[in-house]
């Protein structure tokens, strides 16, 4: 089961993004993230996948369409703490993005 | 060339089997000792493959999509997602990247070169009005 949980740093909102994203999970995650905003407006939405252990190209839609969004709003979005087994998916997809961080 | 073994699974076109489809291919090859990489393409690819039989095959409504996999000796691994719905008018352009008849703020349109760039070979039969059948082959267990 995919889940979003919400984060306010300073002017940006992050999103920490878990479990598996496919079609089946990607709709409920956009509602969950466009309530939020609605209710908050900010300047930078920072979406976190660093407890995301699969995601097929419906997380590229979620990823563009939020990102559309923020744009439509002079704001920005970054994507966050990518796993490796994600990193595959997003280069074909074209979006930059930070990896996640090897704890040792 | 025959396979050493094949399975068959056959679920409704619901979104909840998306997941159901990619469990079954891990299940699957667990024997054939994939690669975490390996396993993770042949999961994406099927992912894609049964969300476009759900999305496009059947949009509005529920019909039956059929996963088979077959394994063989040399370490290929045939995947084949069949439906029974709309099918595809124009194949070619539909398996170009960013086209997409879906919603483009839920599906970015990469269902297909995603398949293409996470498998090693990717066919596409479909009939308008009678379904579309797509066939993945990814050949594992070579290790280096």
């Amino acid at each position: 089961m995919a889940k979003v949980v919400f984060r306010q740093v300073g002017s940006a909102l992050v999103a920490h993004l878990s479990g598996e994203i496919d079609h089946h999970a990607a709709e409920k995650l956009r509602q969950e993230i466009e309530q939020q905003l609605e209710r908050r407006p900010v300047e930078q939405l920072c979406l976190d996948f660093g407890g995301v252990g699969f995601m097929d190209s419906s997380g590229v839609g979620l990823i563009l369409g939020r990102a559309r969004r923020m744009r439509a709003e002079q704001g920005r979005l970054t994507v966050a703490d990518v796993p490796p087994s994600l990193g595959k998916m997003l280069d074909l997809a074209g979006i930059p993005y930070t990896a996640k961080e090897d704890k040792q | 060339m025959k396979p050493i073994d094949q399975i068959s699974v056959q679920f409704m076109s619901r979104s909840v089997n998306e997941g159901f489809a990619r469990g079954v291919v891990s299940a699957f090859l667990a024997r054939a000792d994939p690669t975490v990489e390996q396993l993770i393409d042949v999961k994406t690819a099927v992912s894609e493959a049964v969300t476009n039989a759900i999305v496009h095959g059947y949009p509005g409504r529920l019909g039956p999509v059929k996963l088979t996999l077959a394994f063989y000796e040399t370490g290929l691994v045939k995947i084949t997602v069949a439906d029974r719905g709309c099918g595809i008018e124009d194949v070619q352009k539909a398996m170009q990247p960013l086209y997409t008849t879906g919603d483009p703020e839920l599906r970015a349109g990469l269902g297909f070169a995603v398949m293409q760039n996470f498998t090693d070979k990717l066919a596409v039969h479909s009939k308008p009005g009678k379904g579309t059948r797509v066939v993945l082959y990814k050949q594992l267990g070579r290790r280096e």
